[in-house]
């Protein structure tokens, strides 16, 4: 007999059924999870060695790396000073909840408070997996040109903070701020927006204060 | 390209759901997606046909329901469905909007065989 089941379930729900234990996880610990996604080169990993500097005696931080292959990116976030562990997808070209959970399983995180989860470089897949981060942040940065609000709108809908990277290059290409912001307005409407430089250093500061601001509410939730 | 995982989810729903219901075979799987979501069609039933292979729902086909998304536009106060290309109002090509849907992306039904019962019973 041939009939029609009603099934009403949401494609990526296992996912996040293991995202929400991640959550649960970290929330156990007190831990702030950031789950930082950019495409490759835009600096991922700079504005990370930077955080992990800039937080220095004011918070313990872990990082987890999602990387195709190679552990250059955990080697870099430990020699800053954090407890990192590198997560290799072995092609995959995002983290899943999954993955995390398996990173979190071989990580002793009781004395941490901010983990930073580096996702693959990619502007598509990785705004499809929850992964149970507390907070999602999107880096952008000027090489990559101001249309990408609207090529990816995706991933520039599901994020809690922009940083806007590599502002020493706009005097040297073209990149039009307004209509990069009037994009991202589009898609996440008043979007905490940080404007930075990971080379010269300029706007690490707030990036740093709202980073720390985020971690102490945490820790009083 | 994340359409290999999401075709094993698929899969897993449809199984786990057939199998509930005593199904011997599913013959069809209705998906729903906004027109947000980021999903190539064409790739996941390619998936599909390898992922399948040796299950119940083998060869069964999936059919895409794709839903456009709605937005509103706050300056001119009403809402609409944006072109393909742009998100931007339609009519006075701003900017001050917001989305209310259009990230639709689940499994509404699946078609399914359960034994038992004669060919010509299908209805």
């Amino acid at each position: 007999m041939k009939s029609r089941v009603s099934v009403e379930e949401q494609i990526l729900s296992a996912n996040d059924r293991i995202a929400s234990e991640n959550r649960a996880l970290l929330d156990g610990h007190a831990v702030l999870g950031l789950n930082l996604m950019a495409s490759p080169g835009a600096g991922k990993t700079s504005l990370i060695e930077h955080t992990i500097r800039g937080l220095s005696g004011k918070a313990n931080l872990a990082v987890i790396d999602g990387d195709i292959a190679t552990s250059i990116d955990a080697d870099r976030a430990a020699k800053a000073g954090a407890l990192a562990f590198q997560i290799n997808t072995g092609g995959e070209c995002h983290l899943d909840a999954v993955m995390l959970q398996g990173a979190l399983s071989k990580m002793d995180i009781s004395s941490v408070q901010l983990l930073i989860v580096e996702n693959v470089g990619n502007l598509i897949c990785p705004a499809s997996f929850q992964l149970g981060t507390h907070r999602s942040v999107l880096i952008a940065s000027v090489p990559e040109g101001d249309d990408k609000p609207y090529k990816y709108p995706g991933m520039y809908r599901g994020v809690d903070a922009l940083v806007i990277n590599k502002v020493d290059l706009l005097p040297h290409v073209e990149f039009d701020m307004d209509y990069f912001q009037k994009g991202v307005e589009i898609l996440n409407s008043g979007l905490v927006t940080f404007q930075v430089s990971c080379r010269s250093g300029e706007g690490l500061d707030d990036w740093l204060a709202w980073v720390l601001n985020e971690i102490e509410a945490h820790q009083q939730a | 390209m994340h359409e290999l995982p999401v075709t094993e989810s698929i899969l897993e729903i449809a199984i786990r759901h057939a199998e509930a219901a005593g199904a011997t075979k599913v013959s069809d799987i209705h998906l729903v997606i906004g027109q947000l979501s980021s999903i190539v069609d064409d790739s996941v039933q390619f998936y599909w046909d390898i992922v399948s292979d040796g299950t119940i729902a083998k060869g069964a086909k999936l059919h895409f329901r794709r839903l456009p998304a709605r937005m509103y536009c706050r300056d001119c106060e009403q809402e609409y469905s944006p072109v393909e290309g742009s998100l931007f109002c339609p009519d006075c090509g701003g900017a001050n909007v917001k989305i209310l849907s259009g990230d639709e992306f689940r499994v509404e039904a699946i078609e399914i065989d359960t034994e038992g019962a004669p060919e010509n019973a299908r209805g």
